[in-house]
Formats: structure tokens, C-alpha cells, sequence
């Protein structure tokens, strides 16, 4: 494929390093700790030295009161732990899904307020709410907790989880489309094969449908294994302009195409359509923004947080019909990794943990340079798609390795 | 009457006092514009159609229908036992305004995307009504459902 010159962000930003530490259930270690394994590894992966990082941004950015473990570490945290020298540097939670904050660092280097961005997303979930007994939502305060803000259209109502809230887009899925628990369990059966063959991920045990059918419920039609999977680990990635990508070590690979868009509203009820989600448009917006269409992707790395995201992606992408996912998946042919379009092939966050958007992104490099390994995709791919984000909140990227 | 359930309750102020203590008097009640008419949900200071800054709080019907629900196991709110099902239900008199609730006094199996509800409150301290939702079956009781 011959590269398409653009004007935008898109041709002047690549992906060009990636790095990621230990991943696990509990394992009790710093998760600067682990933020450091992280980025270190994916500066050397980039064949860069850490004085050529002029920027960093990450998501959420460090100080998210109230959920134990979902930010391990903010942007000064990393600045300051390797005394990096930036030029410019953003980390915060109101982007367009956890991978906005690599969004962003594309725009900072199509702009050229940096040459290399370091990209991060460090959680520690699983040891912050393992510790200890997990204290109930609304415990704290001697009985005081008032909800506000969002919030308080749902805690009332035991509404309390994006498990909750996600299970009911779902279930207007099955009502609209006559999709069913048997083709959704596709997303999470799939993950588990290719966790098989991941070293790293968390959930590596066969599964069969019956195992799924039989789990139990969480909130209807999510039982368990839609469900992510808490843990500790940290992934980063560097973002380098595209003439910067030159001196490093492996191809670049150049960011064909974000999707950033926002188009609805913000909200977990009232979306316009609760079967699409907010990642709707950000697809939408993908594709506005380059010539290729669905039918080039080579791989598709997308967000399943819950199950159902990941189907809400595939449609919202166009690798099927709107409602269509349901059938497009039920043989599990097309998103295994000798189908049409390979889905999360690292196991996803159903098996291979909960790493937040990042981990696909990771996954999603990794198979454009042929790093996979035994799950490694066939037919040399090129082309990449990682989306991460559900609900009120999406962001997507499109990688192209150009031969 | 049946046992009320522990709740988590909203922090109740001059902005939302409307929905959060309507039930006292029965009543359903959004924002409403009063320039061109749209009810506003979540409460907002600017009316998201015609920009205008003159929104007042009115009382609808409490009938609605429902858009999507579940049946949640989970226990995430100590206190609040499930199985109990969560809904979100599409307000009669405007297209997409919408509220998640409990769906009471129906029977899991019964329950089908696009079937009838109608308001019922659920008194609580300190003036607050939560709204739930009930089958809209004619003839049925408009009681409080706690």
C-alpha cells in the first residue's frame, strides 16, 4: 500500500514503541513499580533513550477519588520518577475513552509541541480491592453518603455498576435485534482461545459454552464471563512524529485515522440509541477520515469491558450491519484468528485482564509487527483497528504499517 | 405495605428539590421550557433546543413505557438485596426523556420491553419521594409502592 499524504493529524503521527510490566491478580507490588517496567520497556522497545521523551500523557491522571486502584499512577508521578525534560504533557479522565489520552498525544506531535510522546495506563484494581474487605458503595460517612451528580439518577435504584447500566443496553439489543446470550457468549469464548495462547493473560482455562450458560448472573443477560477482569499491570506506548519514526528501531506504525467524536449525549440512559453507545460516532469519525474501509482491517482489538461493547464496536466499525453482530459472531468464525476479522487476540480484558483500553492498543502494535507469537494473526497484517471505551465515552485508532 | 429497602438517597438542592420531592404531592415533575416547551433531564440552566434560560418545573402523567430493564443479581449496595430489577423507562409526553428506576410489584417473568408503567413513590426521611415504576394495568393501584 502506498502511504496517503494528509493534511491533518492523521500521516504525521506514529506508534512506534510499545511496552508493558507483569500482569496479574494481586501481586502486591508498587504500581510506580510497575508504571516504571512499563515505560522503560516500551522506550527501549522504540529504540529511543528516555532523553528523547518530550512528552507524556496518560488517562486518568493521577487523584481519582473513590475507585480503589483505578489510576496507579498521574503524569508527575511518571515526570518525576525518571525526571524526564517535557515540552508538553496532559493527563485527565474527559477524553474520548482511556485511549483519547494517545489521541492526544498524536495532535502534540502533528503539531510539533513533541517528537515522542509516552503514553501510559497503570491499574492496580485487583490489589487495591483485594486487600481488604471491599466496603460497599455508600458505606462511608456513618450513613451520610448523598449521591450527586450523575450518580444520583442511579444509586438509588441498586444502579450502581457500569454492569448495571451496560446489561440494560444489551438487553435492548436483544429486544431490537433477537440477539441472543449463545452469540454474545462468542465475545468472551473467543477471548478465552486466544488467552490460550497468551503466556500473560489472566484467564487461560478452556471454556465451553456450557461453562458460560452456566455461570452465574451478574446483572441480566451479563453473567460473569461478560464481565472484565480486575487486575495490576501497566502499558505504554510511545507516539512519535512520523519524521522523528525514522531513527527508531522497528517500522512505525502510522495513525491512519482517530475517531474522537462526541455527537450525543454524555449519559448511560439518555443516549439516543442505547444500542449503539457513544462509540458510535467516534467509528463514525474513523472512517470520515480515510480511505480505507472495514474490509482492509486486518485485526481488531475492541474494548470488552462487557462483553456486548465489543459487539456494539464491531457494528459501530461497520465489520457488520447495525444489530447484525449477533449472527455475525454466533459461529465464532469471523473474529477467531484465522477469520474475517481477528478479534481481540491477546484475550481481550474478559481474559487477559482489565488493563483499560491500553492493552488492546498494545495488542493491536504488536500484531502489525509480527510479535505474536502463537497468536500471532496470519497473512502478515498491515492494518489495525483498537477502540476502547462504552457507554457515554469512546475513542478509536487506526494503525497501518507501511511496507 | 411491604418493607421499604435501604436506599442510597440524592443530595437534594434548589436544582433538582422538584423531582426529588414532587412525590409528596404525587407528581412527576421535569423542568420544562417555557419558551418552546421541551422538558429538560437532568435538571440544566439553559433549555438545550432554544437556548432559553426559562425553565420551570412541571409535573407530567408518570405514565411511561418501558425502554430496557434488568434483573440484577449483584449485590453492589449493602443493605439494597438483590435480585431486583433495574429499568429505564421512556416518559410519555416527550420522545427520549427517559429515567432509570426500579421496576415493583411485577413479577421478573412478566416484564416485556415496551409494556405500560405508570409512576409510584417511595417515601423517604427528609421530604424525598424516590419515583419507581409499576405495570400500568387498567384498573391497577396508584398507592405508594413502598
Amino acid at each position: 500500500m502506498t502511504p496517503v499524504e494528509r493534511q491533518g493529524l492523521e500521516g504525521r503521527a506514529a506508534i512506534t514503541g510499545i511496552g508493558q510490566s507483569a500482569v496479574g491478580r494481586r501481586l502486591g507490588r508498587d504500581p510506580l513499580a510497575l508504571t516504571a517496567d512499563a515505560c522503560l520497556d516500551a522506550i527501549e522497545d522504540a529504540g529511543l533513550r528516555r532523553e528523547d521523551i518530550d512528552g507524556i500523557s496518560t488517562y486518568p491522571g493521577g487523584g481519582i477519588p473513590g475507585a480503589p486502584g483505578f489510576s496507579g499512577a498521574g503524569i508527575t508521578d511518571v515526570q518525576d520518577m525518571l525526571r524526564l525534560e517535557v515540552n508538553w504533557f496532559c493527563g485527565g479522565p474527559e477524553l474520548p475513552g482511556q485511549l483519547g489520552s494517545v489521541i492526544n498525544a498524536c495532535m502534540a506531535v502533528a503539531t510539533g509541541l513533541a517528537r515522542h510522546v509516552l503514553c501510559f495506563r497503570t491499574v492496580w484494581e485487583s490489589t487495591a480491592q483485594g486487600s481488604g474487605p471491599r466496603a460497599g458503595i455508600g458505606t462511608g460517612g456513618g450513613g451520610r453518603f448523598r449521591a450527586g451528580g450523575f450518580m444520583q439518577w442511579t444509586l438509588p435504584y441498586g444502579a450502581a455498576s457500569a454492569a448495571v447500566w451496560i446489561a440494560m443496553m444489551a438487553r435492548r439489543h436483544f429486544h431490537e435485534f433477537g440477539t441472543t446470550r449463545e452469540q454474545m457468549a462468542q465475545i468472551a469464548l473467543n477471548a478465552r482461545r486466544n488467552a490460550g495462547l497468551n503466556p500473560k493473560a489472566i484467564y487461560r482455562d478452556p471454556m465451553a459454552l456450557d461453562d458460560y450458560l452456566s455461570a452465574r448472573m451478574i446483572s441480566e443477560p451479563f453473567c460473569l464471563y461478560d464481565c472484565d477482569a480486575p487486575v495490576d499491570g501497566s502499558t505504554a506506548i510511545i507516539v512519535s512524529a512520523v519524521d522523528a519514526a525514522q531513527d527508531c528501531r522497528k517500522k512505525p506504525l502510522r495513525v491512519e485515522a482517530v475517531g474522537s467524536a462526541l455527537r450525543g449525549r454524555p449519559s448511560w440512559d439518555q443516549f439516543d440509541d442505547l444500542t449503539t453507545m457513544a462509540l458510535r460516532d467516534a467509528a463514525a469519525m474513523l472512517w470520515e477520515r480515510t480511505d480505507l474501509a472495514p474490509a482492509d482491517v486486518d485485526v481488531a482489538e475492541l474494548y470488552d469491558g462487557f462483553s456486548f461493547i465489543a459487539m456494539a464496536w464491531l457494528e459501530a466499525l461497520g465489520f457488520c450491519g447495525k444489530g447484525e453482530s449477533g449472527p455475525f459472531i454466533e459461529d465464532g468464525r469471523a473474529i477467531a484468528l484465522d477469520g474475517s476479522i481477528p478479534l481481540n487476540t491477546n484475550g481481550g480484558q474478559l481474559s487477559a485482564g482489565r488493563l483499560h483500553g491500553y492493552g488492546l492498543l498494545h495488542e493491536a502494535a504488536l500484531q502489525l509487527w509480527g510479535e505474536g507469537q502463537q497468536r500471532q494473526v496470519p497473512g502478515n497484517p498491515q492494518v489495525a483497528v483498537a477502540g476502547a471505551g462504552g457507554g457515554p465515552l469512546g475513542g478509536c485508532l487506526l494503525l497501518r504499517r507501511d511496507d | 405495605m411491604s418493607e421499604k429497602p435501604f436506599r442510597l438517597l440524592p443530595e437534594v438542592g434548589p436544582d433538582n428539590e422538584h423531582f426529588w420531592c414532587g412525590g409528596a404531592e404525587g407528581e412527576l415533575r421535569f423542568l420544562r421550557c417555557s419558551a418552546c416547551r421541551t422538558y429538560v433531564h437532568p435538571p440544566s440552566p439553559v433549555c438545550p433546543d432554544c437556548l432559553s434560560r426559562e425553565l420551570v418545573p412541571e409535573a407530567v402523567s408518570g405514565r411511561a413505557r418501558l425502554h430496557t430493564y434488568t434483573l440484577n443479581h449483584q449485590p453492589w449496595v449493602p443493605g439494597f438485596d438483590p435480585p431486583y430489577l433495574v429499568a429505564i423507562v421512556d416518559i410519555e409526553e416527550q420522545a427520549g426523556l427517559r429515567l432509570t428506576t426500579n421496576l415493583v410489584g411485577c413479577d421478573p417473568a412478566d416484564v416485556e420491553i415496551g409494556m405500560p408503567v405508570r409512576v409510584c413513590f417511595e417515601e423517604r426521611d427528609e421530604g424525598i419521594f424516590i419515583p419507581l415504576f409499576e405495570p400500568d394495568t387498567p384498573g391497577g393501584s396508584t398507592d405508594d409502592a413502598g
